[in-house]
């Protein structure tokens, strides 16, 4: 469903983001990107749905080639394209409700945005997700009066009211707790599973990767040096990525997953 | 640490070395000679009998000045109302010309044009940089940003009135350019401190750019636009309070006409009611900026 | 419970909440300010014919400043810049030499009570008052000439430097403070060690702002005979020179953007 070929990112300070990355992710299947920071991850999601311009290859997503599109071609792709970002980036001085719909602005005029006119199914649907996400009761709250997990939380449902094709997923629990990590972890990849959502997460918490996703891709130095199931991921292999360290310890923890399953859920 | 030996030979420690010392000193004696220097420039053009005289002169101004006479305040309606409308509807003026100008002036805002291929190859062989596109707008807008506020908003009533005409019209006029350059500086310097992760999270939706104009960038700084507009409606009514002293409409007008006739009474009274007006105006742009808030 | 909730708000309408929640008070506020507008609006009296017969004294001021005219009044020119920057120059010693006191006295934390009431209403009748009054005022009494305008200036700078350093005084970082004051210095001592260093660098950062808007306004007070170039620019005008009157205006900006630069320059070498 998404096809990268050769994906290349070159900074204008001469600094190679990125080289030749060659990436295919089927329908539904979500992917751990990890590697230390500096890796080229965040490079490697923007080029997708190019907040950044790749210098050279192609992002092929359902057949249609996102690097040649023009203005009004790349709005189109990038509804298909939800994002969720590291820091939130919600729009602080508007509402929740606010936020969540504007992820269908690139459905919707410019005046119906403009007065906030947005369709009775888009109001409908926000409200089902601010309810699936848990958050419902803050709805006409403004976004700033809301902590780092509620935050999140509505930046995943502005994410899916796009009704994407695949979630690109930026560094979702850096600025988190391990506890409301894990729930944010597990809140976008059960979207995934219900929905049939492709994503892309960018993770440097390898352990907190391993417990929820299928596949890991790690990157160094703007190149793919692994690509495989989580268990494959042996000591070898993270020194390779990350450098020389003791891995151990942080390839065991993968137990604990099911004791605090209801809660996210059943909010 | 800089130090110093004695004649005896013993060190003692100091605040600075010989050098930083001997800077800090000539600057001290600088500026004392040319404080100096125009002082004397300053005590040239003075008539220092006048000087001497002045305090029997305030005197007798103070004297003929009290009690004010009230009953002039009944003329006073029309003028009072002519000032509030100049401080308000010029800083309405001011922020509508200011908004674009301000977009146009902040780096992250201003639109760019890409530079044609061999420009590029010449500025980089030149100064060793890449620059591959170049912001033809932003130096024009903060032409105009530092014309109109280099300049007093009582020259730009001058130069209204004797283009327009003496009147309201004319002191509106100044009022708005002269607050165009302050509100644009504030706004753009606003714009450029937004979060830039909100704008691309806009972006990622496939918002167009207007859409990520309404929704990314304006939120982020509206406060600070309601906040310039009040602060600079307060500052613009002071202002439009004396630009009547040539000829631009307003309460200044019956100051001038009053001081020409030496109507002192009326000019304590007027200066009452202006000193009124500013307290008025400091404490509703308080109320304001604290709601806003 | 949530489940309900959502029934409840799906299907419905929704509507950004309004920034004034008291329905009354918000159309209250709207409905007077349009008033006002209208009312504002409809009582300017604009002379249409006027406007237009000086539509072409406006373009000469245009093209006046494509080639302004430094020569023809180059004296009454310089004269009067000279006299514009003299009149900055001395204001600004003098107004930061005696808000530094008035500041001390204006700050809460360091003035006793009765000090602080006098400095504050220093303070307050200089801010409260337009340039240009006191400047009339001062005229009147002193006589014309510059030495009116460096009175006025002076006074300014007092109420706008004063306050804002004892707003900066009254934030400073009190630990600083009070550690001085414990070595058992005298109240001058601790001014100096545990107070002026936290201050210093907006001071001076201050204080060359406030010789920027000295200049600025310096060159308005000749309009009403308080000296400097403002005298020269009402000639012009009054002659409809508009070639000088734009040789003069660029001076002015040229002045002021000069003055910007190197405020900027030593504003981040003291911070």
């Amino acid at each position: 469903m998404l096809k990268l070929e050769k994906l290349t990112k070159v900074y204008k300070t001469g600094d190679k983001a990125l080289s030749d990355v060659d990436l295919e992710v089927p329908k539904g299947q979500v992917i751990a990107l990890i590697g230390p920071s500096g890796a080229g991850k965040s490079t490697l999601i923007r080029c997708i749905n190019r907040l950044v311009d790749p210098s050279s290859g192609r992002a092929i997503l359902d057949g249609v080639d996102i690097t040649s599109l023009s203005a009004r071609g790349l709005r189109r792709a990038r509804r298909r394209m939800g994002m969720i970002f590291q820091e939130y980036a919600l729009v602080e001085r508007l509402s929740v409700m606010e936020n969540v719909l504007s992820g269908r602005l690139g459905y919707v005029g410019f005046w119906r945005s403009f007065f906030r006119k947005f369709p009775q199914s888009d109001i409908d649907e926000a409200f089902r997700l601010l309810d699936r996400v848990g958050l419902l009761h803050m709805a006409d709250k403004r976004a700033d009066e809301l902590s780092g997990g509620q935050r999140q939380r509505v930046g995943i449902a502005r994410a899916l009211i796009q009704d994407p094709a695949l979630l690109l997923v930026d560094e979702p629990t850096a600025s988190l707790d391990p506890k409301t990590s894990r729930e944010i972890m597990r809140l976008i990849v059960e979207m995934c599973r219900e929905r049939e959502l492709a994503a892309i997460i960018n993770i440097h918490d390898v352990s907190l990767a391993k417990m929820f996703v299928q596949r890991v891709v790690g990157l160094e130095s703007g190149r793919i040096i692994f690509d495989g199931k989580p268990e494959e991921l042996t000591p070898d292999v993270l020194t390779q990525i990350y450098g020389e360290e003791d891995w151990e310890a942080t390839i065991e923890v993968v137990e604990d997953e099911d004791e605090e399953d209801e809660e996210a859920g059943g909010a | 640490m800089p130090t110093r030996t004695t004649s005896t030979g013993v060190k003692v420690w100091q605040l600075r070395d010989r050098n930083g010392q001997l800077i800090r000193w000539a600057l001290w004696m600088a500026t004392a000679i040319i404080f100096y220097v125009s002082w004397m420039k300053i005590s040239d053009q003075t008539t220092w009998f006048f000087v001497y005289d002045a305090p029997r002169v305030a005197a007798d101004i103070g004297g003929r000045a009290w009690p004010p006479r009230w009953e002039y305040i009944t003329q006073l309606g029309r003028p009072i109302w002519d000032t509030l409308n100049i401080a308000t509807l010029g800083t309405i003026f001011a922020l509508i010309m200011a908004v674009p100008i301000a977009f146009l002036a902040a780096r992250n805002t201003s639109p760019t044009f890409p530079l044609p291929r061999f420009v590029t190859r010449i500025l980089k062989a030149m100064t060793g940089r890449t620059m591959t596109s170049y912001n033809v707008i932003r130096p024009f807008a903060l032409l105009i940003i530092v014309s109109s506020r280099s300049i007093n908003s009582l020259i730009w009533a001058l130069l209204l009135v004797s283009i327009v005409g003496p009147g309201v019209f004319a002191g509106l006029i100044a009022i708005s350019i002269r607050s165009i350059g302050f509100c644009a500086k504030l706004l753009y310097e606003a714009i450029e401190e937004i979060d830039e992760n909100q704008v691309e999270a806009i972006s990622a939706t496939g918002a167009s750019g207007w859409q990520v104009m309404v929704y990314g960038i304006v939120p982020q700084i509206l406060a600070a636009f309601a906040g310039i507009a009040v602060f600079r409606w307060d500052i613009n009514i002071r202002e439009s309070t004396v630009l009547g002293l040539v000829g631009a409409g307003g309460i200044g007008l019956q100051l001038q006409s009053s001081l020409n006739t030496l109507a002192w009474p009326q000019v304590s009274l007027i200066l009452f009611v202006i000193l009124i007006a500013v307290i008025i105006g400091e404490w509703v742009s308080a109320k304001v900026r604290a709601a806003i808030i | 419970m949530s489940s309900v909730a959502l029934e409840d708000r799906v299907g419905k309408r929704w509507r950004k909440p309004h920034f004034i929640t008291n329905p009354m008070l918000r159309w209250t506020l709207l409905i007077g300010g349009t008033l006002y507008l209208i009312a504002a609006f409809a009582s300017l009296e604009v002379n249409w014919p006027r406007v237009y017969e000086g539509l072409e004294r406006g373009w000469r001021f245009i093209v006046g400043f494509a080639n302004p005219d430094f020569v023809s009044r180059a004296i009454d020119i310089r004269e009067g810049m000279i006299e514009s920057v003299i009149m900055t120059v001395t204001s600004t010693i003098v107004g930061v030499a005696i808000s530094i006191p008035v500041a001390l006295g204006a700050a809460s934390n360091i003035a006793p009570l009765p000090i602080y009431l006098v400095c504050r209403f220093i303070i307050s009748i200089s801010r409260a008052l337009n340039e240009i009054i006191v400047a009339i005022l001062f005229v009147a009494i002193f006589g014309f000439g510059p030495l009116a305008g460096f009175l006025t200036l002076s006074f300014a700078t007092i109420g706008f430097l004063a306050k804002l350093l004892a707003e900066d005084i009254e934030d400073m970082n009190k630990s600083q403070a009070e550690a001085v004051r414990s070595t058992g210095s005298s109240w001058l001592q601790w001014v100096n060690f545990g107070v002026q260093p936290q201050v210093m660098p907006r001071l001076i950062g201050l204080s060359i702002y406030r010789l920027d808007i000295n200049f600025r306004e310096s060159a308005v007070l000749g309009l009403v005979g308080a000296g400097g170039i403002g005298a020269t620019l009402n000639t012009a005008f009054d002659r409809y020179e508009f070639d000088t009157v734009a040789a003069i205006l660029l001076l002015i900006i040229i002045t002021v953007m000069a003055l910007e630069y190197i405020s900027g320059i030593i504003r981040a070498r003291v911070q």
